[in-house]
């Protein structure tokens, strides 16, 4: 195996990265989407294009504010002194917290599609069978929404796996804590180390495939036969 | 016991013409209530309103005694005792049949369900070889028929039924209906049953009340309300009565069936409906002629003394309603002006009504 | 009327194009591939040696190391200003650039700086007390101002006491930033990134590395295969060697190479 003990290490901690902010992003994105998909609020557009604007921005920009508004003088960086957590930069935390932020959107329009595809209807069968609002909102719209939180949650971790610009603006490449793989893969690449760069980017390559696979397994391109 | 039902509201839509809805009405907590009237005339709305899933901000509704909404209070969807059947089955794709049925029925507390009620509903309905089924494997008539068990499941204190055959088609139709009037018949849930379709409702109805642009324009037992002279109201092709009515007997030489209402028989061809069995039927106005003496060697088989009740207009002006009461019960003659002049037609004449077809309705 | 009329527009703009095409080929177009963190005073020598030459310089800026895999994949550069003095030599080891051509244009300064006034001593002790959250550095695999910072952490002999605190940079723009945000307390820098027009620190406080602490950082150009025939390149490369240009470099904190 090509692979060096540094670059298992960064596999490992990009798994762990990926997985906790795959978690934390369906946590934070459902009732966003929720909100979303159901308010006839003037804020949704506003709200809409923020929570998209990752998608568009250049990784590279939106890792350059984080990087001032965490530091000392950063408002971020001004509450988490205060709070007692220190600064985020150059953290695990910091990393998950930058991630959840570029890949919100991931998360949030394929949970928000589904809620729109679902509707309002079931959720009136759901309040005229006796069940609460919140009650219906676990038993019907979650279960219905499904396919859009598969997707949700493996374009999150995928996404998180393949962010670069983020992560090298504010991780500060520390082994074992804040050196994830696309940044190693640079690194490698940069130093002429084709080889070690080959066989990450390749096995990188390999999983975007199958995550891909894996969505269009739950998402077909035919529509759903309904089931009324 | 009663539903008191007041509700108004506007839509200020722009892209749509702007619909308002303004009814105040008193139903019979009992039988079925057809909500009848073309679509767009605010069937559904009110139906929406009942059920609180309109939230309408001037509104008051009385159930049974129980306030469900006033000013200043509102019961929401989920508190209120009702069952509502959607146009579409509606069934939840993720759960199974049995999965569905459970979903209402473990929720309404107040009373449970016990296996005994459960079972009698899911044969009511003839659904019991399809528990295990998820919605996506039945035909659109068990779906529905699953759904209508759904709600009944909840244990409802009020049915609520929008258009519930709309969606199928004329087969599927034709077999839930006998499921709807045994519903009816056998369970003591009053239900409002929203419907543009003239044969559901001279069917099931026991009380219909006519909705017009967001108006109920006239509320009243059916059999009253299909007889009144100033407003006729048309279930299908012409006015006609409707009587309930059993099989008392057969004539199995003639193939002929008598049916025995409150105040009299009639004869009909035999349809295989055993005798005993409630059955509806109709008679068109169209169908029924009088005569001042009883008639001998007529061809017709349906001859009942009778008293004139009230004389209308009808759409013609060549022709006239006659509204002829037959012991308790109303039936409607069409004659023609020319006939009603040289019969000497006047309101309490005593006469006799011959009754050329009747139709059994099913 | 119009059909006769537009021949003649055509040889107007015929005759155009002929002494367009005469005039460049005396002001010739060179291609440049710069390293980075020469990018402020390569503006302002090019600026000046197109006024004097009238040739035309296109400038890219970039690492060293994507340069040369471009170079080798055919990019059109026709002359390569490295950040080190390796890659130079390499690619004229490999054909890729002409012969004996490279010369060492500047020598890097290493600083050791802070965007906090009074925090960075001018004898280096900070980094002996090691009172400080985070150290910025430059990828030493990558950066030659990240290997020399590392070298001297080592010669100090603080290297195993700091190494936890190190947070790297992929390239020395990114080590500034992380320095200047705040968000490091210190860092390895190239003296040309923050020196002032005075030849002073502009802001913050910084201790110059001495030379002895690590390796020269030798810049080295080199003419490549493409500009061969190229005049204007080979302009621009003597150009380089002017005292003009060489006062502009020491103005950038770097030293002259012999």
């Amino acid at each position: 195996m090509m692979l060096s003990p540094d670059d298992w290490s960064t596999i490992r901690l990009t798994l762990e990265l990926a997985g906790l902010v795959t978690v934390l992003l369906l946590l934070i994105g459902t009732p966003i989407a929720w909100w979303l998909a159901r308010t006839d609020s003037a804020l949704k557009r506003p709200i809409s294009a923020i929570v998209t604007l990752p998608m568009v921005l250049p990784p590279t920009v939106l890792g350059f504010y984080l990087l001032v508004a965490m530091g000392p003088q950063g408002p971020v960086g001004r509450l988490t002194q205060a709070l007692g957590i220190g600064l985020l930069p150059f953290t695990f935390a910091g990393l998950v917290i930058a991630s959840i932020l570029y890949s919100l959107p991931f998360a949030v329009q394929p949970i928000q599609q589904a809620f729109e595809a679902m509707g309002e209807r079931p959720l009136e069968v759901a309040a005229t069978l006796r069940a609460s609002p919140l009650d219906a909102f676990f038993t019907v719209a979650l279960p219905l929404a499904r396919p859009g939180f598969i997707t949700a949650a493996v374009m999150s971790f995928a996404h998180t796996i393949g962010e670069f610009g983020v992560v090298l603006m504010i991780g500060g490449n520390i082994p074992g804590k804040t050196r994830v793989v696309s940044v190693q893969i640079y690194d490698h690449v940069e130093a002429l180390e084709f080889t070690q760069g080959h066989w990450l980017a390749g096995g990188l390559l390999v999983f975007s495939f199958c995550v891909l696979l894996v969505v269009y397994h739950f998402n077909p391109m035919a529509p759903r036969k309904a089931a009324n | 016991m009663s539903i008191e039902a007041r509700f108004s509201l506007t839509y200020p839509t722009s892209a749509s013409p702007a619909f308002a809805l303004d009814v105040d009405l008193q139903l019979p907590a009992q039988g079925i209530t057809a909500l009848f009237g073309p679509s767009g005339s605010g069937k559904t709305s009110l139906l929406r309103c009942i059920a609180g899933l309109e939230k309408v901000k001037t509104g008051h509704l009385v159930v049974n005694g129980e306030c469900w909404q006033k000013a200043g209070f509102f019961l929401p969807v989920h508190r209120r005792a009702l069952g509502y059947v959607f146009q579409e089955a509606s069934l939840f794709p993720h759960l199974t049949v049995q999965g569905n049925l459970d979903y209402g029925a473990i929720r309404s507390q107040r009373h449970q369900v016990t296996p005994v009620d459960q079972r009698n509903i899911v044969e009511l309905l003839g659904i019991g070889h399809l528990l295990l089924r998820k919605p996506e494997r039945l035909s659109g008539g068990e779906r529905q028929r699953v759904a209508i068990a759904r709600a009944l499941l909840a244990v409802p204190k009020l049915l609520l039924m929008d258009e519930p055959l709309a969606a199928l088609d004329f087969e599927r139709k034709r077999e839930i209906l006998p499921y709807l009037e045994r519903l009816r018949d056998e369970l003591a849930i009053p239900v409002l049953y929203v419907s543009h379709a003239p044969d559901e409702v001279a069917r099931l109805a026991d009380h219909l009340v006519v909705m017009k642009d967001g108006r109920a324009v006239a509320s009243g037992p059916l059999a009253e309300m299909l007889t009144r002279l100033d407003l006729p109201i048309r279930l299908g092709e012409d006015a006609g009565a409707i009587l309930d009515a059993t099989v008392g007997a057969m004539d199995a030489d003639w193939h002929l069936a008598r049916v025995d209402f409150a105040s009299g028989s009639l004869w009909l061809a035999d349809h295989g409906v055993a005798v005993g069995s409630p059955v509806r039927v109709r008679v068109l106005a169209r169908d029924v002629s009088l005569a001042r003496e009883q008639p001998g060697g007529s061809s017709i088989q349906n001859i009942l003394p009778g008293r004139v009740d009230a004389i209308g207009h009808d759409e013609h002006p060549s022709a006239t309603l006659v509204r002829v009461q037959v012991g308790q019960a109303m039936l409607l003659a069409r004659l023609t002006r020319r006939s009603a002049a040289a019969l000497g037609i006047a309101v309490g004449q005593t006469l006799w009504v011959q009754v050329k077809s009747v139709a059994l309705l099913e | 009327m119009n059909t006769q009329r537009k021949p003649g527009k055509f040889w107007v703009v015929v005759a155009l194009s002929l002494l367009l095409a005469t005039s460049l080929v005396q002001a010739d177009e060179v291609s440049v591939a710069v390293a980075a963190n020469f990018t402020a005073p390569m503006k302002k020598i090019t600026a000046e040696f197109e006024k004097t030459s009238g040739h035309k310089v296109a400038l890219s800026f970039g690492s060293t190391g994507k340069f040369y895999a471009q170079v080798k994949a055919g990019a059109p550069f026709e002359v390569l200003l490295a950040a080190d003095d390796e890659t130079p030599g390499k690619m004229e080891q490999e054909g890729l650039a002409v012969k004996d051509s490279h010369f060492t244009y500047a020598i890097g300064k290493l600083v050791l700086w802070s965007a906090k006034e009074s925090f960075v001593d001018d004898q280096g002790d900070l980094l002996k007390r090691g009172s400080f959250e985070h150290i910025a550095i430059a990828n030493p695999k990558l950066a030659p101002y990240g290997a020399a910072g590392m070298q001297t952490l080592q010669a100090l002999g603080v290297y195993d006491a700091i190494a936890p605190k190190i947070v790297q940079g992929e390239n020395i723009a990114q080590t500034y930033q992380f320095i200047a945000t705040g968000n490091a307390q210190l860092g390895f820098v190239a003296l040309s990134q923050v020196i002032g027009e005075d030849g002073k620190v502009k802001s913050g406080s910084a201790w110059i590395v001495p030379q002895k602490y690590y390796t020269p950082i030798r810049q080295d150009a080199v003419l490549l295969e493409r500009g061969k025939d190229k005049i204007a390149a080979v302009e621009l490369l003597k150009f380089l060697k002017t005292p003009y240009a060489a006062k502009i470099i020491q103005s950038y904190g770097y030293e002259l190479g012999r």
